[in-house]
């Protein structure tokens, strides 16, 4: 009886979540009248606004990724090791972007750093770009803050340092070349599901009119029937191949390091 | 670990000590200070003041009017099913594999899965549920080919209502999986074994021990949920365009083209928002706090 219930359950589950993708893989498949074919995708792939955004979207969440290192690191590994007492202030800012919608963010941004204010980022394009980057880093700080610093729960930081410390190493080299390969598994997972919330991001882009991807597949959608379909093909495949990297990264760290 | 070790204290010098410690932190406090809490107190603050910056209510007042009460009370609406439907489905479900005597080989592609899926939001997620439940979807096609139910003369349509809290729930029953099954695996063995040799059924044990136990999880998971829904702009946009009414949208097309012809009454509609998703955050806090007194 409670063998079928949960039977039940899962089928359930597993029919509602199956139905949408086999739906979106299906529709994508049929752009040629009457048969399966591959056209939307060669279709979608050819376009050049395709290459355009997608190719924008990785370099912003490649750069994304280098600054969130650069900055949540440094500090994740300076609060565990000189100022525990500060921990929980720090991991409370962190998790803000989980309760201040991306919406209400980036509508501070446009008035807080437009043309005529103080520091006028929104004046460039180059100034924009930056002002996204700094946008998506701030979307993706809870995960990155909880990657990196469960990373160095489970290594002695006070211990390396001192040890560092002792043969002469400076806190550059302490951070860049004992800190952060030894909590790499960690902020490696931490980069592919950055990689994986700025390649799919829509508003801040869209209200900050960069040309990303996921404004374009917005616009796509409003105007085209099959090649949606394909770009949502696409872009799972990217957030499992994403969240698959993170998983096998994951079982690797345990044959590396000590259990926390 | 508050005592410095001697030598990380004495690259620090005495006197120097406490000021060059916060250089340490700075770059992140004033990333921070920049980059979100400034811009928030910009809106918070400007959802209180006139064009000409003196202090009023009016914005907030101004809220109170038949077509943005009703946006929010759409986007609540949409939320809370979203967050109570994607809570009893993803419980189920949860249940099913760690209590249910279901193949233990199940448990790890679930877990993997609900974490692809509560991160596959936003445009693509409606791409594929307006191929699947949309007027030539998949399944639409098949129930009036196969088996002649036609869903429109139903009434269902997927930019509606039901179609957007159908949608959402892509991602919030994965969401829930991910945050309740921690709390069931905490439910002890031996509290079932005292309850069955006090003379307990399953149902008793169940509407006397375990469900109190995990109520505040569920309450809690819930409230993330709804939040979780409420600032969902870009499934919403995708799917409906700006034909549904709800605050996301509003407020997107506000930031974009000034529609409300008062960009304070635009910090208000933002105010708003942050004000529904933090009585839900707190209140998820807060419960997290009373249910790990038990699930330790």
């Amino acid at each position: 009886m409670k063998k079928i219930w949960a039977w039940g359950a899962l089928l359930f589950g597993l029919l509602y979540f199956a139905l949408p993708l086999i739906g979106m893989t299906n529709f994508s498949l049929k752009m040629r009248r009457g048969e399966y074919s591959f056209d939307a995708y060669a279709k979608v792939l050819a376009d050049t606004r395709f290459q355009e955004t997608f190719t924008y979207s990785v370099t912003m969440a490649l750069v994304t990724i280098v600054f969130g290192i650069l900055l949540v690191v440094p500090t994740a590994y300076w609060v565990r090791l000189r100022m525990p007492t500060l921990r929980p202030f720090i991991e409370f800012i962190t998790l803000l972007p989980l309760v201040i919608p991306a919406i209400v963010i980036v509508f501070g941004y446009i008035r807080l750093y437009n043309t005529s204010s103080w520091l006028p980022l929104t004046g460039s394009i180059m100034g924009t770009n930056i002002l996204l980057m700094f946008g998506y880093a701030t979307l993706s700080l809870p995960y990155m803050y909880r990657a990196v610093d469960t990373g160095l729960q489970s290594i002695d930081v006070r211990t390396l340092t001192e040890a560092a410390q002792s043969l002469g190493a400076s806190w550059g080299r302490i951070l860049f070349r004992i800190i952060l390969p030894n909590v790499l598994i960690s902020v490696l997972s931490g980069a592919f599901l950055t990689f994986a919330i700025v390649i799919g991001e829509f508003t801040m882009a869209a209200l900050l009119n960069r040309p990303a991807f996921g404004p374009y597949m917005q616009l796509l959608g409003a105007n085209r029937a099959y090649e949606p379909a394909a770009l949502a093909v696409i872009a799972f495949g990217i957030t499992w191949g994403c969240l698959g990297l993170i998983q096998l990264v994951s079982r690797f760290q345990k044959t590396t390091q000590r259990p926390a | 670990m508050a005592n410095e070790s001697p030598v990380v204290g004495k690259q620090a010098g005495i006197a120097d000590r406490l000021p060059l410690q916060w250089l340490g932190v700075a770059p992140f406090l004033i990333f921070a200070t920049l980059f979100l809490l400034l811009p928030t107190m910009k809106i918070v603050i400007g959802a209180f003041q006139t064009p000409d910056g003196g202090f009023t209510l009016q914005n907030i007042a101004d809220l109170f009017t038949p077509s943005i009460l009703s946006a929010y009370w759409i986007s609540i609406k949409i939320s809370f099913a979203s967050a109570l439907l994607g809570c009893l489905i993803g419980f189920a479900i949860a249940a099913a594999v760690v209590l249910g005597g279901l193949p233990s080989g199940i448990r790890a592609p679930l877990l993997t899965f609900s974490g692809v899926a509560s991160n596959f939001a936003g445009v693509p997620l409606a791409f594929a549920f307006l191929a699947t439940l949309g007027p030539v979807g998949f399944v639409t096609v098949f129930l009036r080919t196969q088996i002649g139910i036609d869903l429109r003369s139903l009434g269902f349509n997927i930019l509606s209502f039901w179609g957007l809290t159908i949608t959402y729930l892509f991602f919030q029953i994965p969401l829930m999986i991910l945050i309740i099954t921690p709390a069931i695996d905490g439910l002890k063995r031996e509290w079932k074994e005292a309850a069955s040799i006090l003379g307990a059924t399953n149902v008793q044990y169940w509407r006397l021990v375990a469900f109190p136990i995990l109520l505040p999880s569920l309450l809690g998971t819930m409230a993330l949920l709804f939040a979780n829904a409420f600032g969902a702009v870009a499934t919403a946009i995708a799917l409906t365009g700006s034909s549904l009414n709800i605050v996301p949208i509003l407020l997107f097309a506000q930031i974009r083209g000034d529609v409300l012809g008062n960009p304070n009454l635009g910090y208000a509609l933002a105010f708003g928002m942050i004000f529904v998703t933090g009585i839900a955050n707190a209140l998820y806090i807060w419960l997290r706090a009373r249910s790990e007194r038990w699930l330790k």
